[in-house]
């Protein structure tokens, strides 16, 4: 209708179905369902389009770890609770990656949809805000289980692996990317600006994993600093994903999924808050 | 039916502005209706309160009956918006952006892209489907956006400023696009600045200022209120100075051009009589601003007043 050919001509009726009368409108949980569907098809397409920004760093950064931690100064660390340290380093290596994936995944996500104003799209829309912020999850989920899988498999080419409980290394690594999704989530809601967005993984996130038991068992620290270490959550996380693979934790491993359990209710009720409040995405 | 309904709908920010003052407005199922209104009037937050991106401070809204307090997802589902700025994501494709707009609606993803192909299509965007929707033209963001807010084919259609920016000739098609639509049965809210398209499509108009209605009336209702009409008269000859006719006021714009006022009860050929005895002859004559234009500036005017 509007090519140079036609241009006097009338244009034609757009094919609409006739809306004077009320024509069928899917059942709000069919919209929620497809809706979910497309937010989660939409995150997971941004991830394949920018895989290298998404996928190949944490699997670049964990070669360096595991040729330099592993391989040179590993043998010279000895054999904590009778492993290799290649072995005692790999779960906390591919548990940092899912941590920083899955929050990196929504806080980017969001924030670029806040920043671009797409978010609009969703906002206009009928889906109702715990299915876009269980979208958004799902999102940060799915990026930090990708970069697990491919982080493991860098690391099968260091060092075998055993298996203790298959069951607890899901459970802790699907636990731990939904809570770092939705925190990530929680501050992309609060970010006004690129800076905002990155202040959390700087300046809590890095060190609270560092000192979280990726490298050490806190068995060695002295009886202060192993107290404060039990409150970093994610001193938990790493151990119960550690005891997945070896059998050996610094903690209860009951308790560790207890706390992530909590601790995802509980971002999970904070993001839909915020979001039902409209805070930073609503006038 | 009301396709949408507010009573006392207030809204002040959290900067103290108060926005909104009380706005009750009826849209009838099927009118194609303009909102008009001075920059600031409560034009973008009418509406953002309507499509939930701006949170009211008191009142009500129903969309189809559906109350957004009590029936919000439900009342959203009855919306199609094209809103004032950009705002799709400027990476993605025309194709993935329309598609996923269906999916927010429920629409499945095979239906959509049926729908993708034919609103592309007709909107002249098929054949940039797959290339980053950045590369688009403002135009064709424009009409992106139109297409966009089809997909899941909404009862009512709102459209803020949705050819601003637009050349002519696109605004015209999309005008006989827009209309087609709405004679389909689709209800449309239009807020422009072009008044011109207003008067051309609209049946029904509300005029807000200052976070209020200042005027609600048919279209043809409002135009016939308008008492005089200023009119422009280019003539051959040069003219030193305005010519003097009885009962009609004459303004010298520049040596080849007159403007003239003329009430209701005065008529062309009088004047055009007097003025050939004077030796004055008009080659061409328009009007000054277009009637909807001088009821729009009266109004807002007497307000400010």
């Amino acid at each position: 209708m509007l090519s140079p050919a036609n241009r006097d001509a009338p244009p034609p009726l757009p094919e609409l179905a006739d809306r004077s009368a009320a024509t069928a409108v899917p059942s709000l949980a069919r919209i929620g369902w497809i809706g979910f569907c497309t937010v989660v098809i939409r995150e997971y397409s941004r991830i394949m389009r920018i895989w290298g920004q998404t996928l190949v760093p944490s699997a670049v950064t964990t070669t360096l770890y595991l040729v330099i931690f592993g391989s040179l100064l590993g043998r010279r660390v000895g054999a904590p609770a009778g492993f290799n340290y290649i072995q005692y380093l790999v779960p906390g290596l591919i548990m940092m990656s899912i941590i920083t994936n899955s929050y990196g995944n929504v806080v980017s996500s969001f924030f670029g949809a806040k920043f671009g104003k797409h978010v609009e799209e969703l906002l206009v829309s009928p889906l109702s805000n715990w299915i876009i912020v269980l979208g958004y999850t799902c999102g940060g989920i799915i990026r930090g289980v990708l970069v697990a899988l491919l982080v493991t498999a860098v690391s099968l080419g260091f060092t075998r692996m055993p298996v203790h409980h298959l069951g607890a290394i899901i459970a802790a690594a699907l636990l731990t990317s939904t809570a770092f999704s939705l925190a990530g989530f929680i501050n992309a809601m609060f970010a006004r600006n690129f800076e905002q967005m990155n202040i959390v993984p700087v300046f809590v996130l890095t060190p609270l994993t560092y000192f979280g038991g990726v490298f050490y068992s806190v068995s060695i620290l002295p009886h202060w600093a192993r107290s404060v270490s039990f409150g970093n959550p994610i001193l938990y996380m790493i151990n119960a994903f550690r005891y997945g693979f070896l059998g050996v934790s610094d903690i209860n491993v009951l308790a560790a999924f207890a706390l992530m359990t909590g601790l995802v209710v509980a971002l999970f009720i904070l993001s839909l808050t915020l979001l039902s409040r409209g805070v930073g995405v609503r006038d | 039916m009301l396709a949408l309904s507010t009573r006392a709908l207030t809204k002040t920010y959290k900067n103290g502005v108060q926005a909104l003052r009380g706005v009750d407005l009826d849209v009838d199922q099927g009118d194609f209706f303009a909102l008009l209104g001075p920059n600031g009037a409560g034009k973008t937050t009418l509406i953002g309160i309507v499509t939930s991106l701006v949170n009211k401070t008191g009142g009500t809204a129903q969309i189809f009956g559906h109350d957004i307090d009590r029936e919000l997802e439900r009342a959203k589902s009855c919306i199609g918006i094209v809103p004032q700025e950009i705002n799709f994501n400027q990476f993605e494709s025309p194709m993935t952006i329309v598609v996923n707009q269906a999916g927010f609606y429920g629409v499945p993803r095979g239906e959509a892209r049926r729908r993708a192909e034919r609103y592309l299509k007709q909107l002249q965007l098929w054949d940039k489907r797959n290339g980053a929707a950045r590369g688009l033209s403002g135009g064709m963001k424009r009409r992106l956006m139109i297409a966009r807010a089809l997909m899941h084919e909404p009862r009512l259609l709102i459209l803020d400023e949705p050819t601003a920016g637009v050349d002519i000739e696109i605004r015209r098609s999309m005008w006989e696009f827009l209309r087609a639509i709405n004679e389909r049965g689709t209800t449309i809210i239009l807020t422009t600045h072009y008044l011109e398209e207003a008067e051309t499509l609209c049946r029904n108009i509300a005029i807000i200022d200052g976070g209020a209605i200042i005027e609600r009336d048919r279209m043809d209702n409002l135009l016939r209120r308008l008492n005089t009409a200023t009119f422009v008269l280019n003539t051959r000859e040069r003219t030193p100075q305005a010519p003097q006719v009885e009962g009609f006021a004459m303004r010298l714009v520049d040596a080849h051009t007159l403007e003239v006022e003329i009430s209701k009860e005065q008529n062309l050929n009088e004047l055009f009589a007097h003025l050939s005895t004077l030796g004055v002859n008009v080659l061409s004559m328009r009007n000054k601003v277009n009637r909807l234009e001088e009821i729009f500036m009266r109004l807002v005017e007497n307000r400010d007043a």
